[in-house]
């Protein structure tokens, strides 16, 4: 497909009347694919296999119940902060199952669903969400920062939209390097606002990246509901302004999600070119366990959206499709809590990282200043030891 | 009178000057109905309606611009950036537009009654995208000023100050203590002037310096030096850009040493500028070298939190190596 050239005047249709693009005129469709009972709503498309689709299933499930598992453990105070996905499980879990374990994910860090799907285990979840010495990121972020090098997940940063130009530049270097994968980048609403958004996309667009910006349009940044974060028609209908290929979804509809995803990944690699994806979906969590919704949203809305649970859809269709077994998943589930619970508590007699390590990683080599600043430090507290008493200092001498 | 926290202390300088002025407006992210993260800007939108303090898009450059451009027009924009951490997106503002518009107009237009307010700091398990203290970037811009309390006595004064002050005003807020600090506040509009440091308490041995949350960490210190003999004079330093010379310069040229502690990194930390003032200001009077009790060359930590922060052994350890020098 041949692409126009906009700033070519003799490209461009004259018109004779003031011609005033109207505000909502843009009405963009969202894929649909399972009702709310799980019915499929067209039969032409492709389906997934059984396997594909238990395993989806079963992350989601998982997902849950380590979001319910840790926010009560945030509240007995045995981490200090957690942030659910609840609501959003499709959307995040069904996007990861169609790329292939090589396309690089970068997140905003609400999607510890694309972990689970790619296989993290449990006690690596712990180690992280406890900042004990096991965790790869060394204990130096707040919990639910995962970073994971081996299933190629980037290690989460929590300001907003900084992964969405880092995701164009990390997928034009994958074609540079004539990678067959591509990058996704997730982010949701409120982070679309930053200009990163907008020099991601645009630059995207230019430099034709391999790149699938996935935006999770969950009602909500914390406190702040959509209408106060944006005026046009969503996420998506920036996307054409930007020269991005764009599709709406059904983010509660997993099956929806999987095909646009799909497709979006074929469309990307064929053409060489980013792909937005706008997911609608609804953030039934709070925003962290900061957070009380109950004071800006009504329970009647999160009602509303407690009918759209994406897991109670897929259990549906996967009943329709005679793929479900309640005792099979009933004994998942027990077990995932049981290992979950089991994990933690090992997690949390872990030790914490070596003091030694407080100045490595800020460069490659540890500088002579930051040598002598860690030296200093190790002999104030051999000399103050009462006063640090929870200092992991493996050489004591 | 009445008791205080430093949270509520600025929510009360925000009604004051609301209240005082109808050009007043507070923006940013979460400040509307929900009253802001942590509630700072609670109640106002009722108070006030939606028009003179709403909720912005999550846009930290389209904040800052935006309240740049209220002020031009003769508003009073009280912008927040909801931690400290996050304010880099609107530095472009900050130093080419909103510290600049005076000076390159010759003095045509200005935003001088925009103030902007953000919670700064560690202390808070809050890693490093929830605990940095960025002062010595903004105190390297000529054209804005910066002002940090310690206290809601101070806090509530200086705000009202910031806001009514005729040049931009970044007010950063210790947050470690935002509920932790309590004290008397005057229910009365009043103002403290800025560039004014606050001497907490004199003393004959060294100069102790330092600004918002760190404060109550060399009063800790002075507190246990006395118990060893010695004689602690504490400044609060209030304003970082203009900072009071004259107040410290005093101070040191009666002790003859002085102490600087703040959490931000040590190298190119604004204690480098307080020493190189005074070294040119009293070298004469000085006995011992100036210290720096300061956090390290490092992102802000969160497991080592404890172990980074420039604390009160610390503080005292550099007292002590000061006096017998």
């Amino acid at each position: 497909m041949a692409i126009k050239e906009r700033n070519h005047l003799q490209d461009i249709q004259a018109t004779h009347d003031v011609h005033v693009i109207k505000n909502g005129l843009v009405d963009i469709p969202m894929l649909q694919l399972l009702d709310a009972q799980g019915n499929l709503l067209s039969q032409e498309l492709d389906l997934w296999d059984e396997q594909t689709a238990l395993r989806i299933f079963k992350s989601m499930h998982y997902i849950r119940i380590l979001d319910e598992r840790m926010v009560s453990a945030q509240r007995q105070g045995r981490i200090s902060f957690y942030l659910a996905c609840t609501g959003e499980e499709a959307s995040v879990i069904a996007s990861t199952a169609a790329l292939s374990n090589a396309d690089m994910v970068m997140t905003q860090y609400r999607e510890q669903g694309v972990l689970a799907y790619r296989g993290y285990r449990t006690e690596q979840f712990m180690n992280q969400l406890l900042s004990n010495a096991l965790d790869p990121n060394k204990g130096r972020q707040m919990p639910i920062h995962y970073g994971d090098k081996a299933l190629n997940f980037m290690t989460v940063s929590s300001p907003l939209g900084t992964q969405i130009p880092q995701a164009a530049g990390y997928a034009y270097g994958q074609k540079m390097a004539g990678e067959p994968a591509l990058t996704i980048c997730y982010f949701g609403e409120g982070a679309a606002s930053e200009g990163d958004f907008h020099a991601g996309l645009n630059m995207a667009a230019v430099l034709h990246c391999p790149v699938i910006f996935f935006c999770r349009n969950n009602g909500y940044a914390i406190s702040t509901p959509a209408h106060e974060q944006f005026a046009g028609d969503g996420i998506a209908s920036r996307g054409i302004g930007y020269g991005v290929n764009t599709i709406r979804v059904d983010g509660n509809d997993p099956l929806a999600v999987y095909l646009a995803t799909l497709k979006a990944r074929e469309i990307a690699l064929t053409d060489n070119c980013p792909v937005l994806i706008e997911a609608m979906t609804y953030r039934l969590a709070a925003h962290s366990t900061s957070d009380d919704p109950a004071s800006y949203r009504a329970k009647s809305e999160e009602q509303e959206w407690q009918l759209k649970d994406p897991i109670v859809r897929m259990q549906r269709h996967l009943q329709q499709q005679g793929w479900f077994d309640q005792t099979h998943i009933d004994e998942y589930c027990t077990t995932q809590r049981a290992e979950i619970l089991q994990a933690l508590k090992t997690a949390e007699i872990q030790p914490k990282t070596d003091i030694s390590e407080i100045v490595t990683d800020v460069y490659q080599d540890i500088p002579a200043h930051l040598a002598r600043q860690r030296d200093e430090l190790i002999a104030h507290i051999k000399r103050h030891p009462e006063h640090y008493p929870a200092t992991i200092m493996s050489n004591k001498d | 009178m009445a008791q205080m926290n430093l949270l509520q202390a600025i929510n009360h300088a925000l009604v004051t000057a609301m209240s005082a002025d109808d050009r007043v407006m507070v923006l940013g992210e979460d400040v509307g109905h929900f009253g802001g993260v942590f509630r700072a800007t609670s109640e106002l939108q009722a108070k006030f309606g939606q028009a003179r303090c709403f909720n912005t898009p999550i846009t930290e450059q389209g904040i800052i611009g935006f309240a740049t451009g209220l002020a031009a027009q003769g508003q009073v924009p009280v912008a927040e950036i909801q931690f400290a951490d996050y304010i880099f997106p609107a530095f472009d503002q900050i130093v080419n537009e909103t510290a600049k518009y005076r000076y390159r107009s010759g003095g045509q237009f200005n935003c001088g009654n925009l103030t902007i307010r953000t919670p700064y700091g560690g202390g808070i398990a809050g890693g490093h995208y929830h605990s940095q203290s960025p002062e010595a970037f903004f105190t390297h811009i000529p054209g804005i000023k910066v002002v940090i309390p310690s206290n809601p006595y101070y806090a509530k004064g200086l705000l009202l100050a910031a806001i009514r002050d005729p040049d931009p005003v970044l007010f950063m807020e210790p947050k470690r203590i935002y509920r932790a600090a309590v004290g008397e506040v005057p229910e009365d509009d009043y103002t403290l002037p800025i560039g004014r440091a606050h001497v907490v308490q004199e003393g004959a041995d060294i100069t102790l310096v330092a600004w918002g949350a760190q404060v109550a960490i060399i009063q800790k210190a002075a507190a246990m030096a006395k118990a060893e003999g010695i004689s602690c004079a504490v400044i609060d330093l209030c304003s970082l850009l203009p900072w009071d010379v004259n107040t410290v310069c005093a101070s040191v040229k009666r002790t003859g040493r002085l102490l600087i502690n703040h959490e931000a990194p040590v190298t190119s930390g604004f204690a480098s500028e307080i020493a190189a003032t005074v070294q040119g200001e009293c070298f004469l009077y000085l006995e011992a070298p100036i210290q720096r009790v300061c956090g390290l060359d490092t992102p802000f930590p969160l497991i080592h939190e404890k172990e980074y922060m420039p604390d009160e052994h610390k503080t005292l350890a550099a007292i002590k190596y000061a006096v017998h020098f």
